[in-house]
């Protein structure tokens, strides 16, 4: 079982982030990402960050706003339509874009939370993301090799965390929060709601508080 | 009836009786509008969820509760809610029934282009990809034509979002099946000739002997 633990303010949650991490970051446009603590990474003024997550948000929302900032060299999203900022911070080389289709993305970091060596995909077999690599015939199909995906830290947004930080997601903000709480070194989570151990069910428990390396304290 | 409504409503006749759906971002959400009386149709938001129901009354919003476009929904009794693995996994398992995407082109062959334009506008593919990959029906509804610049081409010059042909593609002038012997003209729309329709069309399109409007 695991230990009741002090939660962190945000600044102090920012603080375990290194300049130059591999960082997982919850959330579609903003949703269900940390977004205090990504507030406290743009206050501390991080730098060279390989951001991971679904998108890069808009200037004002999510990875966004690190982006933005300055805090990203390197990001490896399935989408950033919606951030003019960091199309324009690619064209001018400030910023590395690795684009992943949405479900190579998911099972590339569900692989690397679950030990495996990378995942077989229909998607993108004969398009500009299969460039550079493996392609495996299975029962006739074909199948892109997609190699797994960890990280330093993840940062995961929660709606509610016990004093375990045995965690709970709501609606759509899940996403990619469950599979990144697997796939990195250091753990951290921002709930909504923090409740006494018990309050949540072992059956509605998405992520086990012994994976949550720290929790952060409730919104004020 | 403007375009858009065109497209939808020809559309929303493909639509079958409990099936799962996945509509893309823009047009292709005006679709849920057209759902024949009485069918029952689950539709897919790919960040997580089915069962979503429209925008909530102002200040009832959740921020846990939107769609793939980031606009707020609502959840109807009965959906389901959850993570990127499993929502990807009911794409490409062969469990979704029919994807509707946009597209910026569709070539010869039925191959789809629609998430980027080298030197201009790279959005990147988001879940188009997966969706293209793994949905037994794949729907493109667009414009036919964009600013007077064809989209149905004999070859695409934009990157492709698969390697497979999508199954149809209903635009304001026309319906359109890819097969295997190329592009065929299946239906007009309203006030629409065969001519028009050839026109704003660069790829070869087989026409048959009859080609019906579309019954909106």
């Amino acid at each position: 079982m695991s230990t009741q633990r002090k939660a962190l303010t945000p600044d102090q949650a920012a603080a375990l982030v290194p300049d130059g991490a591999t960082v997982m970051i919850g959330g579609f446009l903003g949703v269900g990402s940390p977004r205090r603590v990504i507030d406290a990474l743009v206050a501390r003024g991080a730098k060279g960050l390989t951001v991971i997550g679904n998108d890069t948000g808009r200037p004002d929302l999510g990875i966004g706003k690190l982006v933005v900032a300055g805090c990203v060299a390197r990001a490896i999203v399935s989408h950033i339509g919606t951030n003019p900022v960091t199309q324009q911070k690619m064209i001018a080389g400030e910023i590395e874009v690795e684009l992943v289709p949405q479900g190579t993305l998911a099972e590339r970091i569900r692989a690397g939370g679950a030990g495996l060596g990378g995942i077989l995909t229909p998607t993108g077999v004969g398009t500009s993301v299969a460039e550079g690599k493996q392609v495996l015939t299975v029962d006739g199909r074909d199948y892109l090799l997609e190699k797994p995906l960890r990280a330093d830290v993840a940062l995961l947004h929660c709606f509610e965390a016990d004093y375990y930080a045995n965690l709970t997601y709501r609606l759509t903000a899940q996403n990619f929060n469950p599979l990144m709480a697997m796939a990195a070194k250091v753990v951290i989570a921002e709930p909504d709601e923090v409740v006494p151990i018990g309050v949540i069910p072992p059956d509605h428990v998405r992520t086990p508080g012994i994976l949550v390396t720290h929790l952060v304290e409730r919104p004020h | 009836m403007d375009a858009k409504e065109i497209i939808a409503r020809r559309v929303a006749q493909e639509l079958r009786d409990r099936t799962l759906v996945n509509l893309g971002i823009g047009l292709p959400t005006l679709v849920a509008r057209y759902v024949p009386d009485g069918m029952l149709v689950a539709f897919q938001s790919e960040n997580g969820i089915i069962g979503f129901g429209a925008r909530p009354p102002e200040g009832m919003e959740d921020p846990n509760l939107t769609d793939a476009g980031g606009g707020f929904i609502s959840a109807l009794p009965g959906a389901y809610a959850f993570d990127s693995a499993t929502s990807f996994a009911l794409i490409r398992g062969g469990h979704l029934e029919m994807t509707v995407l946009g597209g910026l082109q569709v070539d010869a062959t039925g191959r789809l282009a629609n998430w980027m334009v080298p030197g201009k506008m790279v959005a990147g593919m988001g879940g188009a990809m997966d969706l293209v990959a793994g949905a037994r029906r794949v729907i493109v509804a667009m414009q036919h034509a964009a600013r007077g610049e064809a989209k149905i081409v004999p070859e695409l010059t934009l990157p492709p979002t698969s390697a497979r042909p999508v199954s149809l593609v209903v635009t304001d002038l026309a319906v359109i099946e890819p097969t295997p012997k190329g592009l065929v003209l299946r239906e007009r729309a309203p006030g629409v000739s065969v001519e028009e329709i050839l026109a704003a069309t660069t790829a070869p399109l087989t026409i048959p002997d009859t080609v019906p409007e579309m019954r909106l």
